[in-house]
């Protein structure tokens, strides 16, 4: 299921519980909860969903699976 | 955007096309079923079919938690907001669902019902907390990706003691769903249907993890691939079930690595799993009744349950007789073999739920894709 | 309105006061508030000659008689403050943008406003003060106006609805019947802006960003354009139901369909990743200072040039084609690689979580 974008987190520890967070996606930002997710970090990437993170992005296998992609040309020939 | 921009590079996309077009034996077809509304809308929106081969079908299951909503479920929603005293929060997509005698949501807002739309579960508390005179009722849909925060709503509700607030729980399950359409047997006039492999849910998965799909290598003996939420994860997970069926294995592999472990998110399953237990039996549109398919409230946080409060019982209201979303539903039909489609079934005038939700196979198809069928 | 007497025992109390029913009776109190708010902001001799309809002199362009354009529009949009306007200045750009686009020059405009029993004057002010200064920088005064009090809860503050007059001259006919297979599309700017602003205030919605209303008065543009003398068959702004509403129209009216090209339709980054965070398509959503401009392909860059140069279209790109299609299908090619139909909008495009 569905809708849920990476944001960045500017600020944590907002809100009276003190688990919510400020995020930001591009230049727009928005006040969402991490009480589904433990360890996030200033700078961290964070999946947002109706409101919640809920999980954290890696971003070493970001860009381990960017690199899996751009090489599939390499591929190319070498199956069947 | 940071992770999204990258993942919808034109330029790779065409290195995966050549890519898959280079897997494609000859001589054989490939049929994949992808069960999130994500990735029926991404591969819509992006006009990813356009560049598969034309031996790679994609075929769209129940990943849509609007579309597999029964009727009776939303008459409940509607019966529940008639009463002055009910506020009806919601998130946007319920709002254009048909239920019974042409009613929905929508409607029932315009004829004085207040049903508000709101982004999150947490918005739908802070109207609990602000209109303590009124019962605030939240209509909670979704798979596995959207219950968690419905499980921390009732906590929060619990801690403050917020005894005006409760949930209609709609909440069902992604692999039981997945296991059932592999069980069906097709009903009269369909063909059996043919599945080569599954593209897994992407958000589902960073919520369950990809233990659960293991059944389906070790006991269907069918691959699937965990795929990311973009346009070039969807083709990338393809061509990793193509590699997967040419060299006849059946396993569960993880494309969306940066955000799916094998084990999901434990603290989102810990809280679920302590407001939450499973239903002995939900009836799913177009898919009947699945055992242990969703959820329901546990006894501790039975004040939270609308159905109870409000005392509710479920009606099973069958689908108008030309509908054939259960067939679409379940991937034995396209939807422009509905007899209805595009013709008295508009995403102006929907008769059935796919072609309410823009994530559903008719809407999709009728937004983006028909014009392949018209020029055909 | 009615000539007023000029003694009022105290005068309007526009930091503190509201509206009431008086307001809207036709007598003394109405009186004084047309003259001492709507007039301290928009009073000009027409205005001034104070009967029911204004006499406005018409020009004649040579020997031919110039065609006349009217237009009106209600305004009802809810917050009545964004950013980038309000409903005053939107109020006066909608009404001009739609005469203009039919290649007239707007000349005069009128004014009838709603008000809610209770509506704070202060807030009135603001927004028959932005009306006037919206008028005033696109030289088309409001001539005439009426207005009308509701009870409390019958109206949203205020409603207000405008109409324009232009003139068109002789041998130029802007309109969807005029385009064909082959011409080309174009747009003045980014698309979104105004809508995204509306929704970023909604309740449960709010999110905070930089994206402005792009709430303006086209008609200098559209002069600018038919300058240059370039075959333009037909001109429209994108309001409600954005871009894809409108060639959906243009596509219906004329018979054809069109082919678009994703990568060059201009979107703010902003925009698109508001769009993004609701699950909108930018297509759908509502501009107020955009312009699209088909015409044939001849003159494709000529125009693309020419809004260019214009403060208003300094991001304008061509976007596409015409294309003959029975089906009047509007087509997209996607950045990807794709091909998808852009289709009507079926009710308001709601955000959504799947």
């Amino acid at each position: 299921m569905c809708l849920a974008v990476p944001v960045r987190v500017l600020e944590v520890g907002l809100g009276p519980e003190g688990d919510m967070a400020l995020v930001e996606l591009g230049s727009i930002r928005k006040e969402i909860s991490l009480s589904l997710v433990d360890d996030v970090q200033v700078g961290d990437f964070v999946i947002l969903h109706v409101g919640y993170a809920l999980s954290k992005l890696d971003p070493e296998e970001a860009a381990r699976t960017l690199e899996l992609i751009a090489q599939s040309h390499q591929a190319l020939g070498a199956v069947s | 955007m940071k992770y999204i921009d990258e993942y919808r590079d034109g330029a790779l996309a065409r290195t995966l096309a050549q890519r898959i077009q280079s897997l494609a034996q000859a001589g054989r077809s490939y049929s994949f079923m992808e069960f999130c509304g994500g990735h029926t809308h991404a591969i819509s929106r992006y006009g990813i079919a356009n560049l598969l081969p034309a031996s790679v079908h994609l075929v769209h299951g129940p990943g849509c938690p609007v579309c597999v909503l029964p009727i009776g479920r939303i008459d409940m929603a509607i019966e529940i907001a008639r009463n002055p005293e009910v506020i009806l929060c919601t998130y946007g997509d319920t709002l254009r669902v048909p239920a019974s005698q042409g009613r929905s949501l929508l409607k029932a807002k315009a004829a004085g019902s207040d049903i508000r739309m709101v982004y999150s579960t947490l918005d739908a508390i802070q109207i609990a907390r602000n209109n303590p005179a009124r019962e605030v009722v939240f209509l909670a849909i979704g798979f596995e990706t959207t219950t968690p925060p419905t499980a921390m709503a009732v906590l929060k509700a619990h801690q403050e003691k917020l005894s005006n607030f409760s949930i209609l729980c709609c909440h069902v399950l992604t692999p039981p769903a997945m296991a059932q359409i592999l069980e069906s047997a097709p009903s009269q006039g369909e063909e059996s249907l043919r599945i080569d492999g599954f593209i897994g849910p992407a958000h589902v998965s960073t919520v369950i993890g990809s233990q659960p799909y293991e059944v389906f290598s070790t006991h269907y003996r069918k691959p699937v691939v965990i795929a990311g939420f973009e346009p070039l994860d969807v083709m990338q997970a393809i061509a990793m079930l193509m590699v997967q069926v040419n060299e006849g294995r059946a396993e569960v592999e993880n494309e969306f690595t940066r955000a799916v472990t094998p084990e999901g998110n434990l603290k989102a399953q810990a809280r679920v799993a302590e407001v939450f237990e499973l239903r002995s039996s939900f009836e799913w549109r177009g898919l009947a009744t699945v055992p242990h398919s969703a959820l329901q409230l546990r006894e501790t946080f039975a004040a939270f349950d609308a159905e109870r409060k409000f005392g509710l019982i479920y009606h099973s209201v069958p689908d108008n007789k030309a509908c054939e979303c259960g067939a679409v539903l379940r991937g034995v039909k396209r939807p422009q073999d509905c007899k209805i489609f595009g013709t008295v079934c508009t995403p102006e005038n929907p008769i059935g739920s796919c072609m309410v939700s823009s994530e559903g196979a008719c809407a999709a198809h009728y937004s983006y894709g028909r014009f392949e069928t018209a020029s055909a | 309105m009615s000539k007023a007497k000029r003694n009022y025992a105290r005068p309007l109390d526009i930091k503190n006061g509201a509206i009431d029913m008086s307001h809207g009776a036709g007598g003394r109190a109405m009186a004084q508030l047309i003259a001492e708010l709507f007039m301290r902001h928009l009073g000009n001799g027409y205005l001034g000659q104070g009967n029911d309809g204004a006499v406005l002199p018409a020009p004649l362009l040579g020997e031919q008689a110039a065609r006349l354009v009217m237009s009106t529009d209600c305004h009802v949009v809810s917050p009545l403050f964004f950013p980038g306007g309000d409903i005053g200045s939107l109020s006066v750009h909608g009404t001009l943008n739609d005469v203009a686009v039919m290649g007239a020059k707007p000349l005069y405009l009128s004014a009838g406003f709603i008000l809610e029993e209770g509506f704070a004057l202060e807030a009135l002010d603001r927004i028959v003060a932005s009306m006037a200064r919206a008028a005033s920088l696109a030289g088309v005064p409001v001539v005439t106006g009426d207005t009308k009090v509701v009870e409390r809860g019958k109206g949203d503050g205020v409603f207000i609805t405008t109409t324009g007059v232009g003139v068109l001259p002789h041998g130029l006919d802007l309109g969807g019947a005029q385009v064909r297979a082959g011409d080309v599309v174009l747009v003045s700017g980014t698309l979104g802006d105004h809508g995204v602003a509306i929704m970023s205030l909604r309740e449960n919605l709010r999110f905070a960003s930089d994206i402005v209303s792009d709430s303006a008065a086209l008609h200098g543009l559209v002069a600018h354009l038919l300058e240059t003398g370039a075959d333009i068959r037909c001109l429209r702004d994108p309001t409600r139901g954005g871009l894809s509403s409108t060639l959906n129209e243009i596509a219906l009216h004329a018979g054809v369909g069109m082919m678009l090209h994703e990568a060059q339709i201009p979107i703010k980054p902003a925009v698109a990743s508001a769009c993004e965070l609701l699950g909108l398509d930018p297509l759908y959503v509502a501009n107020e200072g955009k312009l699209i401009a088909i015409c044939a392909a001849a003159d494709a860059q000529r125009v693309l040039r020419a809004m260019r140069e214009h403060p208003l279209g300094v991001d304008a790109a061509i976007i596409g084609e015409v294309v003959a299609d029975d089906h009047h299908f509007v087509q997209l090619t996607t950045a990807f690689g794709g091909k998808r139909i852009v289709d009507w909008l079926t009710g308001d495009q709601l955000p959504r979580i799947c």
